[in-house]
């Protein structure tokens, strides 16, 4: 039986592990450098070091995230004989035939390898953080857009809706709202009705306003939307698939609707504020008196407009959302024991940190980071937009 | 501005009405009623057995009317069995149905009784408010002052090397949610095998095992220095990064203004410039900052408390959630709800009072 590692070689391994990440991450670099005069804002976040810190980082766990499976050195749900609690860098007890010889990270209390496990963690939150970003920025689009242009009652209405899910502590909503019982009434799938539709009445609409003057085109890309929306909104929403492709565990369903639930009235706020400010600009009103159609206005005209402050905040609200869904896991609200998301990894490590504290530290670590570089990563862009 | 106040309680009358309706409706839900039911009577009950316990004991017809007797707008119900006594919402066991109130809710005082901790609710409530009071004060008193500090200072002279390292640190407490920091401030200063214990106890240097106990549940009777750091530390940090950061962006944008380039023209000294004329103006965007951070604050409560077992406010909202205490639940989001509305009212009066340039008609 080998000696335990010190932390030195463990560093090494861990870097020789990651060898994947380096590559790409270099080769990443690289090419934008060699052409960020060309790629607008993206390649101004190389004009910027602290935007390139928290780009790097949040590449870091992009790949990571992709290049799991290369990555770890055990299966994240293995547990072999004697290595419960260990320290990090210990050798397998009675290592099998061409297993990794070490835990590079330690073991948790049922003896699982912690480095793979923080390894595949980073795939579970990508998998849904960004994601459910993406459909709350669609809901909170689709429906500031026309409360901050139009205003009156559908303004008021969709105000006073969205400071009612606000004022709610976001904890006790998690609790109601991301139950075993709560799925047997359904109002997790009636959620997912309501809020994954957004995301194709936004295209719907924005392909409508934009090529409406001619009809082939509009057809096509109307058609295609609703085609491919449609298909995907049937099997993530209500499961029923014909073809099975898109489909979503009932679990992870409850968790993302919360999720975007609890994330969409913060777009909503933002997008309303900039639309009331945009459109007493001047483009607007030559918009209007050119006769463009009050949707045409809101999405090609002043959206755009505000992309700058979106992105920002884009980057800050996947950086929230992965610190909400390490709450859920904290918890213990809406996942499974095995999983190895970082939430309820550091929620199992926690409670025994007086002996054994690396399962709990290290993916605690792992959420810091990347959400460190999201905030980086937003700071950058918005030190280079400002500079327009 | 008397009729802006009342317009803004009316609205927040109306949002906590729609709010605990929105908890009352979801925690009244059939599954969870039918858990209560089993976890009340018999585990072993039917469907049939439990849909008439629920109808003995008040849980039958619309949600709206028990919403309304919860509430204390709706008489509460009676049900005379059939060996003839009388009960109800309102007759306490073994007393006179006669002289029971009509309305028995929370507007009359009546918060329920808990089943997880055997008590009745208002109890409950006051021990664990007090317990999270004194949690929360000194969470103000180490995170306000330092907080504004550390925005005032970095915003001062913006883009100076002391505003870059103080921004970095700050950018880095918000990225670090309380269930991290509190795993690592664990880790480094209360584990006995790892951070720096091990080697101040190999030192000599402390008597115990470890620097900081682990828990604070001894807190509850007596809070001492040692007791009490890591908890109040913990909720402090990520509030100090945030809080830091919007006064650093309002000390910068009041430090661009004409005013301050006539006292500096003046020959008014830096430090002047900034205790006199900067410093009042840039404290009115932390404001009320610091007064919507009671909601987040809530959050880390609920975390902070979980993680080092001191049994306030958040213990008990998790505890009670966790067991389907219907009734502890509903007083908890009250009370919840209740701060989160009280604080947005009071950073809107807040604010209109201490920036002379809004006026409401």
């Amino acid at each position: 039986m080998d000696d335990a590692l010190s932390w030195g070689s463990i560093f090494l391994r861990i870097a020789a592990q990651l060898l994947p990440v380096w590559v790409a991450l270099i080769a990443t670099f690289a090419l934008s450098m060699q052409f960020k005069r060309r790629l607008g804002l993206y390649g101004r976040i190389f004009d910027s070091p602290v935007g390139m810190t928290g780009f790097g980082l949040v590449m870091f766990w992009v790949f990571t995230a992709i290049f799991a499976n290369w990555i770890i050195t055990h299966d994240p749900l293995a547990q072999l004989s004697g290595m419960k609690n260990i320290a990090p860098g210990a050798p397998l007890a009675d290592p099998a035939e061409g297993a990794y010889p070490y835990y590079l990270l330690g073991g948790d209390h049922l003896a699982r390898d912690v480095f793979s496990r923080m390894i595949m963690g980073a795939r579970e939150v990508l998998k849904i953080a960004p994601a459910a970003t993406v459909i709350a920025f669609m809901v909170g689009i689709t429906l500031g857009l026309p409360a901050g242009y139009l205003g009156g009652k559908l303004d008021t209405t969709i105000s006073f809706l969205s400071n009612l899910v606000l004022a709610f502590p976001v904890i006790l909503l998690f609790y109601l709202l991301v139950t075993p019982e709560i799925r047997v009434t359904g109002i997790p799938i009636v959620l997912a009705a309501i809020l994954f539709i957004f995301p194709v009445i936004f295209l719907v609409i924005l392909f409508n306003s934009r090529f409406f003057t001619t009809p082939a085109k509009r057809n096509l890309y109307v058609g295609l939307t609703l085609l491919f929306g449609l298909w995907a909104y049937s099997g993530l929403a209500f499961n029923a698939d014909p073809f099975g492709v898109w489909s979503m565990d009932p679990n992870m369903l409850n968790v993302f609707v919360s999720v975007v639930f609890v994330n969409s009235p913060g777009v909503f706020r933002i997008v309303r504020g900039m639309v009331m400010d945009i459109k007493t600009r001047d483009y607007v009103a030559a918009g209007q008196t050119r006769g463009e159609g009050p949707w045409y206005i809101m999405l090609w005209e002043i959206l755009p407009n505000a992309r700058g402050p979106l992105i920002v905040d884009f980057c800050l609200r996947i950086g929230y959302t992965t610190i909400l869904l390490g709450t859920l896991g904290f918890f213990g609200l809406g996942v499974t024991p095995e999983s190895p998301d970082w939430g309820s990894t550091i929620n199992y490590g926690r409670r025994l940190l007086a002996i054994a504290p690396h399962p709990a530290v290290v993916p605690a670590f792992a959420l810091m980071s990347l959400v460190l570089g999201l905030n980086l990563l937003a700071d950058g862009l918005r030190e280079e937009s400002m500079k327009d | 501005m008397l009729m802006f106040v009342l317009r803004r309680i009316g609205v927040m009358i109306l949002t906590a009405i729609a709010l605990t309706f929105i908890v009352f409706y979801m925690t009244n839900l059939p599954p969870n009623l039918e858990k209560l039911a089993k976890s009340e009577a018999s585990v072993r009950m039917d469907d049939d057995a439990v849909a008439s316990w629920l109808e003995r004991n008040g849980y039958g017809g619309s949600v709206f009317v028990r919403y309304g007797e919860w509430l204390g707008v709706m008489p509460g119900w009676t049900l005379t069995d059939e060996d003839g006594t009388t009960r109800g919402r309102c007759i306490a066991e073994g007393t006179d149905p006669a002289a029971a109130p009509t309305f028995c809710g929370l507007l009359q005082g009546n918060w329920g009784f808990s089943t997880v901790f055997k008590q009745p609710v208002t109890e409950v409530l006051a021990r664990s408010l007090g317990a999270t009071g004194w949690l929360m004060l000194w969470v103000m008193i180490v995170m306000v002052p330092s907080s504004l500090l550390l925005g005032v200072l970095s915003g001062m002279r913006e883009g100076s090397r002391t505003d870059r390292v103080l921004s970095t640190f700050a950018i880095t407490t918000t990225a670090t949610p309380e269930y991290v920091s509190g795993v690592i401030l664990i880790a480094l200063l209360a584990s006995a095998t790892a951070g720096i214990s091990p080697i101040l106890a190999d030192a000599g240097w402390i008597s115990g095992k470890t620097l900081f106990p682990g828990t604070a549940t001894s807190a509850m009777d007596d809070i001492t220095f040692w007791n009490f750091f890591l908890p109040v530390m913990t909720i402090a940090l990520y509030g100090i990064g945030y809080i830091a950061r919007m006064t650093r962006a309002s000390m910068t944008e009041v430090m661009t203004q004409q005013y301050i380039r006539t006292a500096r023209l003046k020959g008014v000294g830096f430090r002047q410039v900034v205790m006199r004329h900067a410093l009042r103006n840039a404290l009115i965007a932390p404001f009320t900052v610091i007064m919507l951070q009671f909601p987040w604050l809530l959050n880390g409560v609920v975390i902070v408390e979980t993680l080092f077992n001191y049994k306030g406010f958040g213990w008990t909202l998790v505890q009670a959630a966790g067991n389907n205490d219907i009734d502890t639940l509903l007083a908890c989001s009250v009370v919840a709800v209740f701060v989160v509305l009280v604080t947005q009212l009071i950073s809107d009066i807040g604010y209109v009072f201490l920036n002379p340039r809004i006026r409401l008609a």
